[in-house]
C-alpha cells in the first residue's frame, strides 16, 4: 500500500524527485572523492616530502567540499519540496474523497478516525518521504560508491567488506527484529494503562461511589507492571545495539591495519591508499546504519498509508446522476417515500422496512418511535446523505436519485439531532443558511426560532463569536441557532430530526406557534420523541423497529394503535391523556 | 438519544487526538526541529526530574562511571592505533631505502622516527598493538553495553515510580480538581506527558552523558597529539555552535508557522467532518473545499520553508566537519613532511576531529527534546504538588452506615469561595423514606447528594449519617454503603457481568444474577449474541444508553446499600424504557432511604419528601398533596408538567 501510494503521488513530481538523486549523487561522490584526496596527499605528498602538491590537493578537497554542500544543500531543498508537496496532495486527495462520501461511509469510518487519517497519518508518510528524500536516497549512493571507491583503493582488501558489510547486516538485522516486536508490544501496553487510567478519570465518581480505589490502583500497577516489563525488555536490545555497532566498526579498523600492513609490506598498496581505505570502511558502514534506521520508520508509516490508501479507495454510495432531473418547480416542497427500505450491508436486520409517507407543501407529518427504531435514518433519506436499499425517494416528483444534488438541497432545510454550529459568528452561521441573507431576514429567522432574545442579549449581537460545534452556546441555544438556520434558507422541505428534545416545553410551544407561519407553503417533516411536539401534526408515523405499526392523527392513534398508547401513557399521566 | 451520547464521546475523543501533544508523530526530522511546549522554570524542574532517579543513586552512579570508562577507552583507541599506522608507514619507507642507508638520507618526515632502512614492516611490534586495541575495543564495547542496560533499566524504574504516584495522586485528588481541569488536559498529562518523559529520559541521559564525555576526551586526546592542529579543531566549536543556533533559531520560527497552519487546517479538517452532512445539505461543499485548499496551500509553504531551513542543519555540520578534515589534513601533511608530527598522528587526529563535532551537534539537536521532555516534567509535577483531600478521621471502629439516617445541619457550601452555593440548610431523611429533590439546573439538586458522599467538603454546618458526623468516618466506611446511579452511565471495558460485579467485589455468580433479574438488565442481555459475556467498548455503543442505564441500576443493586442516591438516572432514556427503569429502580427503593433527583415530576409523586430547590436553598418541603395544596413554586412547576423536562 505504502509502497503504490509512494509511487502513484510522487510521479507527478519526478523532476524534483530527480533532482534530489542527482543532487544526492553530486554530494556523495564529493564525499567519498575526499578521502582519496588525502591518500594522495600522503602519498604523493608526504611520502616524499612535496608541500606544494600538498597544498594543491588541500585547495581541491576544499573545492569537493563546497560541492558537497551545494548538493546536499540542494537535494535538502528538493527533498523538502517533494515531500510537502506530496504531503499537500495527499491531503487534499483525501478531503476531497471524504466530501463525496455519504453519511454512510462517514458511519463506517467514523468522523473522529477520518480527522486522524487526514491529519496524523497524512503528516507520518510525508515525513517518510522526507526522510527518504535527506537520508535513503544517499545511502545506497553511499555504499555502492564506498565499495567501488575502496576497491579502487586496492582490491585485494575486498574481502574484508565482503565479511563486515554482511556482518553488520546480520547484526544490526538481529537486533532491530528483536526489538521492533517488543516495541510493538510495548505500544499495546502504553494504550492499556492510558486506557485504564482514562477510565478512572471518566468515571472518578462511581470509583469513589463504590469504593473501588484498591481496586483500580491494583488494576493500575499490573498494567504498569506489564509495560515495565516490556519497556526493560525493549531498552536492552536498544542498548546492545550501538556497542555492538561499533564493536564491529572498531574491529574491521583493526583487521584493515593488519592485513593492509601486509600489503604495504609487499608493496601492493601504498599507506596512503590505506588510510583511505578505513575511511571508506567507516562511510560504508555509517550508510548502512543510517538506512537501517530509517527502514524502522517503515512499518509505522506503512500502517498509516493502509490507513490513507483504505479511504482513498472506499467509493461513496450515493452516486450523482450522470444526466441529472430538473425538479418541477410547481411541485416544489412535496415529499414521498415509496415502501422504502433501508439495510447496512450484511445486517440481518432492515433499520427501515417498506416505509411509504407522501406530504404536500402546508402539511406536517410527524415520526415517532423509541431510539433506535430507524427515525433518523428516514430523516437522512430525503437529502439523500442515505441511498435507500429498495424503493424509492421523491422530492418535487422526481425520485432524488436523479436529481442534481445541488437542486435537492436547495430545497431542504435539515435541523440535525445534535445542534451542530461552525465556527464563526452567529450571522456566518445563519449565512450558511442561505449566502446572501440580510441582517433583517436574520433578525427574523432568529425571532421564530426564538433565538432572537438571548442573540440580542449578547455584546456583539450578530457578530457574537462562534465556537467550533458551538460549544460556546448551551444545547438548547444551539438547537435554537440549529433552527434559525434552516428558518433562513425559506426551504421547501423542513426536516426537523429530534430538534426540541432540548427545549423546555414552553419553548417548544412557542417556537412551534412562530413556525406555523412561516412554513405554511413548506412540507414539515418532524421527528420527536415528545407527543406533546407532535399531537398536532397532519399525519403522524408511529415506527418500531424499522416498521410503521401505526399512522394517523393524534386522536385516531390514540384509539387504534397500541404502540403509541405506550408511549402516550409513559409520558402523560391517567388523567392528563383523559383530560386533554 | 443514544446516538447523541456516542456523538459526545467521539466528539470528545477526536479533539483528545487532536490536541495531543507532540508524541510521536508530527515531530520535525531526526527528533529536532520541532517546536514543543517550552518549560516555564527549566532549572529547577530539570533538577526535581534528576532527584527522582534518588531511589536508583547507586545504579545511576555505576552508569555514569561505566559511561564515562567506555568513551574513554574509546578515545584512547585511534591514538594507539595510529601507532600502528606508523609502524606500517616506516617499514614502508623502510624497504624503499637500501639496507644502511644513513638516516640524515631519509625523509623529514620519517627521520628519527625508527626507520630502519632496509627493513619492511615489523609485523610483530604491528600485532602487538593491534591485538592491545582490539583488547581496548572489547572491553570498550562490553563496558558500554553494560551502562546501556543498567541505564535502561533505572529510566524504566522511574518513569514506573512516576506513574505510580500519578496513578495514587488521583485517589487522593478532592473530585473539584476533575470539574476544574478539562478532562482531556488532565488525560493528556497523564499519559502523553508520562510517554514523552520516558522518552526523553531515555535518549537524553546516556547521549548527554556520552556526549560531553566524549568531547572532554577527544579533547584532551587532540591536545596531547598537537596543540596546535588542536586548537585549529576547537576553532570549529563555536562555529558549529554558532551555525546550528543561527539555524534553528531562524527555523524555530518556521516551525511555530508550521504547527499553528498545521493546527487550523486540522481544525478546518475536524469541523468539516464532523458536520459533514450538514456541510452537504447545506451546499457549502464548495467553499469548504475553497477554503481548505488555500489552508493547504499556505500550510505547504510554510511547511516546506521550516523544513528547508532545518533540513540545513546536517549539510552544514557536514560542510564544516569537511573544512576541518580538510585544514587538519594540509597543515597535518605539512608537519608530518617537516617532521614534528607522525603519520599515524594525523590519522588518529582525524578520526578525532570527526568524533569531536559529532556530539556537539547532537547536543544542540538534543536541546528541544530536552526542552519538551523539561516541559511535560513540570506538568506532571504540577499535578503531583496539587491540593489533596483532608485525610481519613483516625478514628478506628467508628460504625458504618446502617439504618440510613441522614441530616443536614446548618450546611453552606460554595465550589467557587466568592460564589456560595448552599447556605444554611437543614433537612433530615428518615430511615426507609425517599426524598426526592426537584428544582432548575444550577439550583444544587447535585450538589446536595455529592455532599452526602462527602465528594466535598462543607464549609460550615455538619452533616450526620445515623447520628455521626460524615468527616468522622472514614470515607470508604461512609461510601461503602450507599449506593449511587448517575446520569453519566459509566462502565469500563470489560464484561456486563463485570461491569455489574463492580458494585461488590467478590460477589458470586447467582447474586450477580439476582441483581440483572431484579433491574431488567436480564431481559436485553438475553438478546446479546454473548449474553453476560458481551464486552462493553469503552464508549458503550454496542449498548444502548437506556441499557447501559440499567447496568449502572443493576451495579448499585448489588452493593445492598443502606443509602441509595439516584441522580437524574433516566433523563438519557426514552419514555418508554424510563419505565422500565423506573420500576428497576422502585425494586431497588424499597425499604432504603433514597435521594432521587429527577426533572420528571409524575415519576417522584410518592416520594415521602420532595424538597423544591432553587438557588441552593429549599425553598418548599413537603408530600406531593401539600405541595400542590400550598400553590407554590412546587404546584406551579406541576402545572406546567413537562416545562422543566429537559433543562439545558
Amino acid at each position: 500500500m505504502l509502497i503504490r501510494l509512494l509511487r502513484d503521488r510522487l510521479g507527478a513530481y519526478r523532476s524534483w524527485v530527480a533532482a534530489v538523486v542527482v543532487l544526492q549523487l553530486l554530494s556523495v561522490l564529493a564525499m567519498l572523492y575526499l578521502p582519496s584526496l588525502n591518500a594522495r596527499i600522503i602519498d604523493e605528498g608526504i611520502a616524499v616530502g612535496d608541500t606544494g602538491t600538498i597544498l594543491r590537493l588541500g585547495a581541491m578537497m576544499l573545492a569537493v567540499s563546497l560541492v558537497q554542500i551545494v548538493g546536499s544543500v540542494g537535494a535538502a531543498w528538493y527533498g523538502a519540496r517533494t515531500a510537502m508537496a506530496f504531503g499537500r496532495d495527499l491531503r487534499a486527495d483525501l478531503f476531497a474523497r471524504v466530501g463525496t462520501f455519504s453519511t454512510r461511509e462517514l458511519q463506517h469510518f467514523g468522523a473522529p478516525s477520518l480527522i486522524t487519517r487526514g491529519t496524523n497519518d497524512v503528516t507520518q508518510v510525508q515525513m517518510l518521504v522526507l526522510m527518504a528524500c535527506l537520508i535513503a536516497a544517499s545511502s545506497p549512493i553511499m555504499m555502492v560508491g564506498g565499495v567501488v571507491m575502496a576497491l579502487r583503493e586496492d582490491a585485494g582488501l575486498g574481502w574484508i567488506l565482503a565479511v563486515v558489510v554482511p556482518a553488520l547486516f546480520v547484526a544490526v538485522g538481529f537486533v532491530i527484529s528483536r526489538m521492533v516486536p517488543s516495541f510493538r508490544l510495548m505500544q499495546g501496553r502504553i494504550d492499556e494503562v492510558n486506557r485504564v487510567l482514562r477510565e478512572q478519570i471518566t468515571g472518578i465518581r462511581v470509583v469513589r461511589a463504590f469504593v473501588r480505589e484498591p481496586y483500580e490502583a491494583e488494576r493500575f500497577g499490573r498494567a504498569n507492571d506489564d509495560l515495565t516489563a516490556v519497556a526493560v525488555r525493549a531498552g536492552r536490545w536498544l542498548a546492545t545495539m550501538f556497542p555492538l555497532v561499533m564493536l564491529i566498526v572498531n574491529v574491521a579498523s583493526v583487521a584493515v591495519i593488519w592485513f593492509g600492513g601486509h600489503r604495504v609490506d609487499d608493496g601492493q598498496m601504498g599507506v596512503g591508499a590505506l588510510t583511505a581505505f578505513l575511511s571508506y570502511l567507516m562511510q560504508i558502514l555509517m550508510s548502512i546504519m543510517m538506512a537501517t534506521f530509517m527502514l524502522m520508520q517503515v512499518p509505522r508509516s506503512a500502517v498509516c498509508a493502509d490507513r490513507i490508501v483504505e479511504v482513498l479507495d472506499t467509493d461513496t454510495s450515493v452516486v450523482v446522476a450522470t444526466e441529472p432531473v430538473a425538479p418541477d418547480p410547481a411541485r416544489r416542497g412535496e415529499l414521498e417515500l415509496d415502501a422504502v427500505t433501508f439495510a447496512y450491508p450484511g445486517a440481518d436486520e432492515p433499520v427501515l422496512a417498506d416505509v411509504s409517507l407522501s406530504a404536500r407543501p402546508g402539511q406536517t407529518v410527524a415520526v415517532i418511535g423509541s431510539t433506535g427504531a430507524g427515525k433518523t435514518t428516514l430523516v437522512n433519506l430525503v437529502p439523500r446523505l442515505f441511498d435507500a436499499t429498495s424503493g424509492t425517494v421523491r422530492v418535487a416528483g422526481v425520485d432524488v436519485r436523479d436529481l442534481d444534488p445541488a437542486l435537492l438541497w436547495d430545497q431542504i432545510g435539515l435541523v440535525p439531532q445534535r445542534g451542530y454550529l461552525f465556527s464563526g459568528t452567529v450571522r456566518s452561521n445563519l449565512r450558511h443558511g442561505r449566502a446572501d441573507a440580510s441582517d433583517e431576514e436574520i433578525w427574523a429567522a432568529l425571532e421564530v426560532a426564538q433565538a432572537r432574545d438571548f442573540v440580542a442579549a449578547m455584546p456583539e449581537g450578530l457578530d457574537s463569536p462562534v465556537a467550533q460545534g458551538g460549544t460556546n452556546f448551551s444545547g438548547g441555544q444551539r438547537q435554537r441557532l440549529a433552527i434559525a438556520r434552516a428558518v433562513v434558507r425559506r426551504p421547501g422541505i423542513y426536516l426537523f430530526d429530534d430538534s426540541f428534545s432540548a427545549l423546555d416545553l414552553a419553548t417548544d410551544a412557542r417556537l412551534r406557534a412562530a413556525l406555523a407561519p412561516v412554513t405554511t407553503e413548506a412540507t414539515v417533516v418532524v421527528v420527536a420523541q415528545r407527543v406533546s411536539t407532535i399531537r398536532d401534526a397532519d399525519e403522524i408515523l408511529v415506527l418500531e423497529d424499522g416498521r410503521v405499526v401505526g399512522r394517523g392523527t393524534h386522536d385516531e392513534l390514540l384509539v387504534g394503535c397500541g404502540t403509541y398508547q405506550e408511549i402516550v401513557a409513559s409520558q402523560l399521566s391517567a388523567e392528563e391523556v383523559g383530560a386533554r | 438519544m443514544s446516538e447523541q451520547s456516542r456523538g459526545k464521546a467521539q466528539e470528545f475523543k477526536a479533539t483528545e487526538r487532536i490536541e495531543a501533544p507532540a508524541g510521536g508523530p508530527g515531530r520535525g526530522p531526526m527528533g529536532g526541529g520541532m517546536v514543543g511546549q517550552k518549560a516555564m522554570d527549566f532549572g529547577p524542574s530539570a533538577k526535581r526530574m534528576m532527584a527522582r532517579l534518588a531511589p536508583d543513586r547507586w545504579p545511576t552512579l555505576l552508569v555514569a562511571v561505566l559511561t564515562v570508562a567506555s568513551v574513554m577507552l574509546m578515545a584512547v583507541g585511534p591514538r594507539i592505533l595510529g601507532h600502528a599506522t606508523d609502524l606500517v608507514f616506516n617499514g614502508f619507507i623502510g624497504r624503499q631505502y637500501p639496507a644502511g642507508t644513513p638516516d640524515s638520507e631519509l625523509p623529514d618526515a620519517v627521520r628519527g622516527q625508527g626507520v630502519v632502512a632496509g627493513e619492511g614492516v615489523d609485523f610483530g611490534a604491528v600485532g602487538q598493538v593491534l591485538l592491545w586495541v582490539l583488547a581496548l575495543y572489547v572491553v570498550a564495547a562490553l563496558i558500554g553495553w553494560l551502562g546501556g542496560y543498567v541505564l535502561n533499566g533505572v529510566v524504566q524504574r522511574t518513569v514506573r515510580r512516576m506513574r505510580q504516584d500519578v496513578e495514587e495522586k488521583i485517589n487522593r485528588l478532592p473530585l473539584g480538581y476533575f470539574d476544574r481541569s478539562p478532562r482531556g488536559e488532565l488525560l493528556s498529562r497523564v499519559t502523553n506527558d508520562i510517554d514523552n518523559i520516558s522518552t526523553t529520559l531515555q535518549q537524553t541521559m546516556s547521549q548527554l552523558l556520552t556526549s560531553l564525555t566524549t568531547v572532554v576526551a577527544v579533547l584532551a586526546m587532540m591536545l596531547w597529539i598537537s596543540p596546535l592542529l588542536a586548537l585549529v579543531a576547537l576553532v570549529s566549536v563555536p562555529l558549529s555552535l554558532l551555525v546550528t543556533r543561527a539555524i534553528m533559531k531562524r527555523s524555530q520560527g518556521q516551525f511555530v508557522a508550521q504547527w499553528r497552519r498545521t493546527g487550523t487546517l486540522n481544525a478546518h479538517i475536524e469541523e468539516t467532518f464532523s458536520g459533514h452532512s450538514l456541510v452537504k445539505v447545506f451546499g457549502r461543499q464548495h467553499e469548504v473545499e475553497t477554503e481548505f485548499a488555500r489552508q493547504n496551500d499556505e500550510l505547504y509553504d510554510v511547511s516546506f520553508r521550516a523544513q528547508f531551513v532545518s533540513g540545513l542543519i546536517m549539510p552544514s555540520m557536514m560542510f564544516i566537519g569537511n573544512l576541518n578534515y580538510v585544514v587538519v589534513a594540509v597543515i597535518g601533511a605539512l608537519r608530518v613532511a617537516s617532521g614534528s608530527l607522525t603519520l599515524g598522528e594525523v590519522q588518529a587526529f582525524v578520526q578525532y576531529t570527526r568524533q569531536f563535532t559529532q556530539p556537539l551537534t547532537q547536543v544542540a539537536s538534543m536541546a528541544n527534546l530536552l526542552q519538551s521532555g523539561v516541559a511535560s516534567a513540570e506538568r506532571v509535577f504540577e499535578l503531583l504538588d496539587a491540593d489533596e483531600e483532608v485525610p481519613d478521621a483516625d478514628v478506628p471502629g467508628t460504625g458504618a452506615v446502617t439504618r440510613g439516617e441522614v441530616a443536614f445541619e446548618h450546611v453552606s457550601f460554595a465550589y467557587d469561595a466568592d460564589r456560595p452555593l448552599i447556605t444554611d440548610l437543614s433537612l433530615v431523611a428518615r430511615p426507609g423514606q425517599t426524598v426526592a429533590i426537584v428544582g432548575p439546573t444550577g439550583a444544587g439538586k447535585t450538589t446536595l447528594v455529592n455532599l452526602v458522599m462527602r465528594f466535598y467538603e462543607i464549609d460550615g454546618g455538619r452533616i450526620t449519617i445515623d447520628g455521626v458526623d460524615v468527616t468522622a468516618l472514614p470515607r470508604a466506611a461512609l461510601r461503602g454503603r450507599i449506593g449511587m446511579v448517575l446520569q453519566d452511565t459509566w462502565l469500563f471495558e470489560g464484561t456486563i457481568r463485570d461491569n455489574i460485579a463492580y458494585g461488590r467485589p467478590g460477589a458470586t455468580e447467582e447474586e450477580v444474577l439476582a441483581a440483572a433479574r431484579a433491574t431488567f438488565v436480564d431481559r436485553f442481555v438475553h438478546s446479546l449474541p454473548e449474553g453476560y459475556d458481551t464486552v462493553v467498548d469503552e464508549e458503550g455503543s454496542n449498548l444502548s444508553a437506556g441499557e447501559r442505564q440499567l447496568v449502572t441500576i443493576a451495579r448499585a443493586f448489588l452493593t445492598d446499600p443502606a443509602l441509595l442516591i439516584l441522580d437524574e438516572a433516566t433523563s438519557s432514556v426514552d419514555t418508554r424504557t424510563e419505565v422500565l427503569v423506573q420500576q428497576a429502580m422502585a425494586a431497588l427503593r424499597s425499604d432504603r432511604t433514597s435521594f432521587v433527583i429527577a426533572h420528571r415530576l409524575s415519576t417522584i409523586r410518592d416520594a415521602d419528601l420532595i424538597l423544591v430547590m432553587e438557588d441552593g436553598a429549599i425553598v418548599e418541603q413537603g408530600t406531593h398533596a401539600e405541595l400542590l395544596a400550598t400553590e407554590g413554586a412546587y404546584a406551579r412547576l406541576y402545572q406546567s408538567q413537562f416545562a422543566a423536562a429537559v433543562q439545558e
